[in-house]
């Protein structure tokens, strides 16, 4: 198991290598020119200066290493500096002070680096599509066991209704439905994501809870439909095998056959199914962000798409296959954990 | 003494069999009789066959040019309005209302869903060649399943949705230049939706190819001198047509939504081009005074994905021989 997880953790290097390649050289393709902005008065030398100092002068080659030299030896650095000096964990250790004033990947729109920026985006994100994954699979896994264990009944006809109702509704419908009803009519939820707000109370957190509810819904609906569905396969796979009949055989109790045996087994792929979709929801938050207007790093992607903020676009590009490759490695790795009958080697 | 043993034994009277029991059937008819009795599928595909004949033909029966500015009646409200709000502004010029420009919203809608349908449909036939080429490919040339199946899954772990937002906003202009702008959009998102989701139809086809390759009708045909390429076009292709046409109709579903976002982001095709996610893209700005608009397109997206999915569920269970016949 630990040779197989070396091995794919190898091997995930150059994918990810690969893949940042593929993104660079795409973008390079980019029509937009990040010194349109700059007036025309501006005499052409001292415009080609500004485009040195972005680092434009150099081929594409050369400045796709210094991106990864800066993204994966830099930054490293700061991060560790960071841990070191202000972390709650690890702030006890010495002060390293790696970080020697080297050049960062640097925005375009805003001039600092991308990393600053992405680190205070990154909490909303997770708040809102962390809380929804949760909720999603809180409410996925009971549906799913439940409809698998009378199946055809009219719980489980219902359920897989409204599954598949939840897999069909894309999340830029059910949002602003969600919003009309919610905010417009009922006047229940604010239908914008307010970032700057505080949680010091109980009525400020109150406050928090509402303006989440509703993007957390959203997603959560996407979450549900899916797993539940995966999650009812599963059980209805385990439920004819031959050691339920034996665990009922034995005197065991109908919830202890089910909760413990059925379920656990049941479990192992709907655990990698769990792993594998934690990437793809922060994907599909792009557009919830955009709806409900959190201002996470999907919303982040797209107005750097907007002001052809390549250095942006191409971090948070790789970030999220970086979270695809690394999930895709947990789940495969937590197959083999659970199962004890795969065998990696 | 023993009697003599009959020469030939007379059959069993119990075993006997007074000729076949049933006459033949195809397969084709057995899947037809099983998915018939999947009754959301039977309504997913009556509600596909009505929204694609609907939006071939409607622009014939409801010949209101889409893009047809009538500044006077702007902002009308759907007919059904007039139920509970004697007051609203509707009328039978508009069946569906209007928008702020007074464009009627039931040929926007026909338009949009022509141009969502079309994406789809272009978008899920593309993918389908791609996946099954590689799986195909990939499952029979022993040499290519190793790279093939890296670069699917490469691909797999490619973040599918910023990738498409950065290639849409990149190669709008040149495409937009050589083939108009409604033009070089669609080709542009086809490609795109194409390129990005033939995975999971690779996979599935190279296991089937993996298994169905090793029976023993593949092994006479290359006995007798078939070539390749013909045992994959006479033998192999017709055997993993089911899971292609699985596949087929979720590449359908997500083409559709895929465009949608993508125009719901302000990424699609141009403004005056009505599509279904457009549509709800421009609405939601004004939903508090007009509901309708928002809700139209949302629901024929949400209505025409279900039924496709639907249908998919019921082609599943119809093609499956272990569940046909239960």
């Amino acid at each position: 198991m630990l040779t197989y997880a070396t091995r794919r953790l190898i091997l995930s290097i150059p994918t990810l290598l690969f893949i940042s390649f593929v993104i660079f050289m795409l973008l390079q393709l980019a029509p937009g020119d990040p010194m349109a902005q700059v007036p025309l008065t501006v005499p052409p030398e001292v415009k080609e200066k500004m485009r040195q100092a972005l680092g434009l002068g150099e081929p594409p080659l050369v400045q796709y290493w210094k991106w990864l030299v800066q993204v994966f030896w830099t930054e490293p650095k700061i991060f560790i500096d960071w841990l070191t000096r202000d972390s709650f964990l690890l702030g006890w250790l010495p002060d390293t002070a790696l970080y020697q004033g080297e050049l960062r990947v640097i925005s375009w729109q805003t001039r600092s680096p991308v990393m600053d920026i992405v680190l205070q985006r990154i909490p909303q994100t997770l708040w809102v599509v962390g809380m929804s994954y949760i909720v999603g699979v809180l409410i996925a896994l009971p549906i799913g066991i439940y409809s698998a264990y009378r199946q055809y009944s009219v719980f489980d006809q219902a359920g897989t209704f409204i599954t598949m109702v939840g897999f069909s509704i894309p999340p830029f419908f059910t949002g602003p439905l969600l919003i009309v009803i919610f905010s417009v009519y009922l006047g229940w939820f604010p239908s914008i994501y307010d970032t700057t707000h505080e949680v010091r109370d109980w009525a400020s957190f109150k406050y928090q809870l509402q303006q989440m509810i509703m993007p957390v819904m959203v997603l959560a609906l996407q979450t549900t439909a899916q797993l539940s569905r995966y999650m009812r396969a599963s059980m209805l796979d385990n439920l004819n095998q031959d050691y339920v009949r034996t665990a009922r055989a034995k005197g065991l109790s109908e919830s202890i056959v089910v909760m413990v045996h059925v379920l656990r087994n049941s479990m192992i792929p709907v655990v990698t199914v769990i792993a594998l979709g934690v990437p793809a929801i922060f994907g599909g938050a792009i557009i919830t962000e955009n709806v409900f207007k959190v201002n996470g790093i999907g919303q982040l992607l797209i107005t750097a798409l907007f002001a052809n903020d390549l250095p942006m676009v191409m971090t948070l590009t790789f970030i999220f296959a970086f979270l695809i490759v690394l999930f895709n490695l947990i789940a495969d790795i937590l197959y083999g954990l659970l199962d004890p009958r795969i065998r990696y080697d | 003494m023993t009697e003599p043993v009959p020469s030939s034994p007379a059959p069993i009277e119990a075993l006997k069999d007074k000729g076949p029991q049933a006459p033949p059937r195809s397969k084709w008819r057995d899947v037809w009789e099983q998915f018939r009795k999947h009754k959301g599928a039977m309504l997913g595909a009556f509600f596909l066959i009505f929204i694609t004949l609907g939006v071939l033909f409607g622009p014939y029966i409801w010949t209101l040019d889409p893009q047809a500015l009538d500044i006077r009646s702007k902002d009308m409200r759907p007919m059904y309005t007039a139920i509970w709000d004697s007051s609203a502004k509707t009328g039978w010029n508009h069946p569906l209302g209007s928008d702020q420009l007074g464009r009627d919203n039931l040929a926007q809608l026909i338009a949009g869903g022509r141009a969502s349908m079309a994406v789809g449909w272009a978008a899920m036939l593309l993918s389908l060649i791609i996946g099954t080429g590689v799986g195909v490919m990939a499952g029979f040339f022993k040499k290519l399943d190793g790279p093939l199946m890296r670069l699917t899954d490469l691909f797999l772990s490619l973040p599918i949705l910023p990738l498409l937002l950065v290639a849409v906003t990149l190669f709008r202009q040149p495409l937009r230049a050589n083939f108009g702008p409604e033009g070089g959009m669609f080709i542009l998102i086809v490609t795109v939706v194409g390129i990005t989701s033939w995975m999971p139809t690779a996979r599935i086809v190279r296991g089937d190819i993996l298994a169905i390759k090793e029976r023993e009708f593949v092994l006479a045909a290359r006995s007798i001198g078939t070539r390749p390429f013909q045992i994959i076009k006479r033998h192999l292709l017709p055997n993993v047509l089911s899971p292609i046409m699985v596949s087929a109709t979720l590449g359908l579903a997500t083409a559709i939504i895929t465009e949608s976002a993508l125009s719901f982001l302000g990424v699609g095709f141009p403004s005056d081009f009505p599509t279904w996610g457009k549509m709800l893209a421009d609405a939601v700005a004004r939903m508090e005074d007009f509901p309708e608009r928002v809700m139209l397109p949302g629901i024929a997206i949400s209505l025409t994905v279900l039924g496709v999915n639907y249908l998919g569920d019921g082609l599943r269970d119809a093609l499956d021989p272990r569940i046909r016949g239960r």
